[in-house]
């Protein structure tokens, strides 16, 4: 076993990994911000009426969602020349998330009884109002299980930004076996990481879900 | 563009090839993905702690590791331990396996979601456990399933543009090089993402209609060939409350 | 002479091959207090919902103090009026729901203080101290600060009653407000609506399974068949001596159950 795995090498490549950590968890919560603000704004411009806006953003998230995020990735690192590949990274991680977000938050809509709608209009509140006050605050809570369980996903496929050379815990690991053509501490020791920081938040989420159900 | 286009045509057999990859890994990767869900699934649900423990413990190692990490422990750290796979082989095993511990929790939870009553018809009917699970129980989940089947799916097509970078001339990797030969970006990747989708679209249209059958098998809505059948006025009227 | 307060011309509204009334006339004066009584499905709980805007008509037109409500006549043409228009006349109109459809993320008192601060635009001062008044007029003075959901249906359907007395409506329509509730529950609810009944003017058309209640409260009562009327009469009339065999037999089927 000796020969397979050395603790002298886990010892040298953690502090590498450890810093990319901090890159991970960053793009976690950038791009959830981003999705989850996107999410909801394109999940209410896709109740308008005009169809001319809802036909192309409903094609539109259909294809970002059907599309690999990694070739997105590359497609756009590719054509803004200008931004950094970290921002351009967080930007599609969150265009990507926010075309599931959308659909989070669509069904919490709709999971809002008629019947709040058919009171705010008996009670003459404006339309602004009644989204701001009567509807998002129902709807949000019951999306929040939804939300959470993607921002895990998220988390758990940051290290597609190796592809575009932002230094998160994976590419720090890959960057540290590529020098030492030794693989094996480093992608074991992400694995572990992404499995410690991911398995208790997502029994995190598991509990919101039933408290909130 | 009239150059671009050219290029295009010019490399279309190289294109039929690595669609045909795209296409394996797909494949491949849905039926191992499929089968691991069935067994790990099943294993979840079984009374034996010694058959259940093992069964969680597995999916959850699967679920929280990420799948790019997996595949290039497959791919980098295999190897090490004696085991060198191919690049493909490689590529199924990783979607496969990542992709099967997501179907498991669709298996756990729509064998759950079969009415007790159920259970207890069959058992009353003295079935084996075999035969209630194979004749009453799985074809009732089987319908919830397919909808998460799908989305599974299409997450799974979008994984595997990872094969290109354990070597494999994917449609990724097709998509990069008619960037190289048409010095494109916008063209080869708006060609590239196009197929992607096309592709996500038309397994989509598949499992729709897989969808439509099991859920005619088992007494709810209508048969794949009715749906098919687009004839006029033939759709029941929405009946209003008053 | 005034305008009455609501009065329906010529409506009819169906739901797909279903026509639920079919050229209704009728007129509510005001201070009114009229029960429509009948079958379900007759179109009872149809004409509140069209006075609220929650449906829309599919011709003839619906007035509130002579004014033109959701649609008005331009020559010959029937033009829907725009939402802006709509609300200044359902300003004048309050709504109590059979499932009371409290907004479950506020308080009682924050349900009952939001239209009025946001559509009245009253002061939060003078909201807040009015809804106390309501509240304790219906006697949840200490229950201002609970959360909707930890309310019984009774209570909470006295706090949709008081919700709707905040926005001081000329008219209340009343949509079987005790037929979600549990049978020991209906008679603290109905006698918050008597005393309403008493203290004030507000017209009041109210759709109810309830006789007694019906009896006690309203001059008139109006009995509803496949969206016609059938019968009109005072309450007296009506419950003792009616004179159409539909209603005989509806209210010895009523008050048989």
């Amino acid at each position: 076993m000796s020969d397979v795995w050395s603790w002298q090498r886990a010892a040298d490549v953690l502090p590498f990994i450890l810093e990319g950590f901090k890159v991970t968890l960053l793009a976690t919560f950038v791009g959830t911000a981003i999705a989850a603000v996107l999410g909801l704004v394109v999940a209410l411009a896709r109740r308008s009426s005009n169809r001319w806006l809802t036909v192309p953003l409903g094609v539109a998230v259909e294809f970002v969602r059907s599309t690999p995020l990694l070739v997105q990735l590359v497609f756009a690192y590719l054509l803004l020349t200008d931004l950094s590949a970290m921002t351009i990274g967080f930007v599609v991680l969150g265009v990507h998330y926010a075309t599931y977000m959308s659909e989070v938050y669509r069904a919490g809509i709709d999971a809002v009884p008629r019947g709040q709608w058919e009171a705010a209009k008996a009670l003459n509140l404006p339309r602004a109002r009644t989204w701001r006050a009567v509807v998002l605050p129902q709807a949000v809570r019951k999306t929040l299980p939804g939300l959470g369980n993607y921002a895990i996903s998220m988390f758990k496929e940051t290290p597609f930004l190796f592809a575009i050379g932002v230094v998160e815990m994976f590419t720090a690991a890959e960057q540290y076996g590529s020098r030492t053509f030794v693989y094996t501490e480093a992608l074991t020791l992400v694995g572990i990481l992404f499995l410690v920081a991911s398995y208790p938040t997502s029994l995190l989420v598991r509990r919101l879900e039933t408290r909130l159900a | 563009m009239s150059d671009d286009l050219q290029i295009l045509l010019d490399s279309l057999p190289r294109l039929g090839d690595a669609v045909l990859v795209t296409l394996q890994l797909t494949v491949g990767g849905a039926a191992l993905a499929f089968v691991v869900a069935v067994l790990l699934g099943l294993g979840s649900r079984t009374g034996s702690l010694l058959v259940r423990g093992p069964s969680r413990v597995v999916v959850e190692l699967l679920r929280g590791t990420s799948l790019v990490v997996q595949l290039f422990w497959l791919f980098y750290v295999l190897p090490v331990f004696g085991f060198r796979l191919e690049s493909l082989v490689c590529g199924i095993l990783a979607l496969g396996l990542n992709f099967g511990a997501y179907g498991a929790e669709v298996v756990r939870g729509s064998l759950a979601a079969v009415p007790t009553g159920q259970w207890e018809a069959a058992v009353a009917l003295d079935l084996s456990p075999v035969h209630r699970m194979r004749r009453v129980v799985f074809p009732q989940a089987w319908p919830l399933m397919i909808p998460m089947f799908t989305n599974l799916l299409i997450q799974l097509v979008k994984g595997s543009a990872l094969a290109t970078y354990i070597l494999l001339h994917d449609l990724n990797y097709f998509i990069e090089q008619l960037r190289r030969g048409t010095q494109d970006t916008v063209f080869s990747y708006g060609v590239g993402l196009v197929l992607y989708f096309l592709l996500a679209y038309a397994l989509t249209l598949l499992m729709n209609a897989l969808e439509v059958r099991a859920k005619h098998r088992v007494g709810a809505g209508p048969s794949l060939r009715q749906v098919l059948s687009v004839v006029p006025g033939r759709r029941p009227v929405r009946a209003g409350a008053a | 002479m005034a305008p009455p307060a609501i009065e329906l011309r010529g409506v009819v509204k169906r739901f797909g091959a279903n026509t639920v009334l079919d050229g209704l006339d009728f007129s509510v004066a005001k201070g009114d207090r009229v029960t429509l009584i009948g079958p379900s499905g007759s179109g009872k709980t149809t004409i509140l919902r069209l006075l609220m805007t929650l449906e829309e008509s599919d011709a003839g037109l619906i007035l509130v103090d002579g004014d033109p409500y959701t649609h008005e006549m331009k020559g010959r043409r029937r033009v829907a009026l725009s939402e802006r228009r709509r609300s200044l006349v359902r300003k004048r109109v309050g709504m109590v729901f059979q499932q009371f459809n409290l907004f479950p993320n506020m308080t009682v008192l924050e349900n009952i203080v939001e239209a009025p601060v946001h559509v009245l635009g009253i002061s939060k001062e003078q909201a807040v101290h009015r809804a106390k008044e309501l509240l304790d007029q219906v006697g949840l003075g200490d229950k201002a600060d609970a959360r909707c959901t930890q309310l019984s249906g009774g209570q909470q359907q006295r706090v949709a009653i008081a919700r709707a007395l905040a926005m001081d409506p000329e008219i209340l329509l009343l949509d079987e407000v005790t037929s979600a509730l549990d049978p020991e529950l209906v008679a603290d609810v109905l006698g918050v609506l008597r005393e309403v009944a008493e203290t004030t003017d507000i017209t009041m058309l109210i759709v109810t399974h309830e006789m007694q209640f019906a009896r006690d409260v309203s001059n008139r009562v109006l009995m509803f068949d496949h969206g016609r009327i059938v019968e009109e009469a005072d309450p007296e009339t009506m419950f003792s001596a009616p004179r159409e065999e539909r209603t005989q037999e509806f209210l010895k089927a009523v008050l048989a159950g």
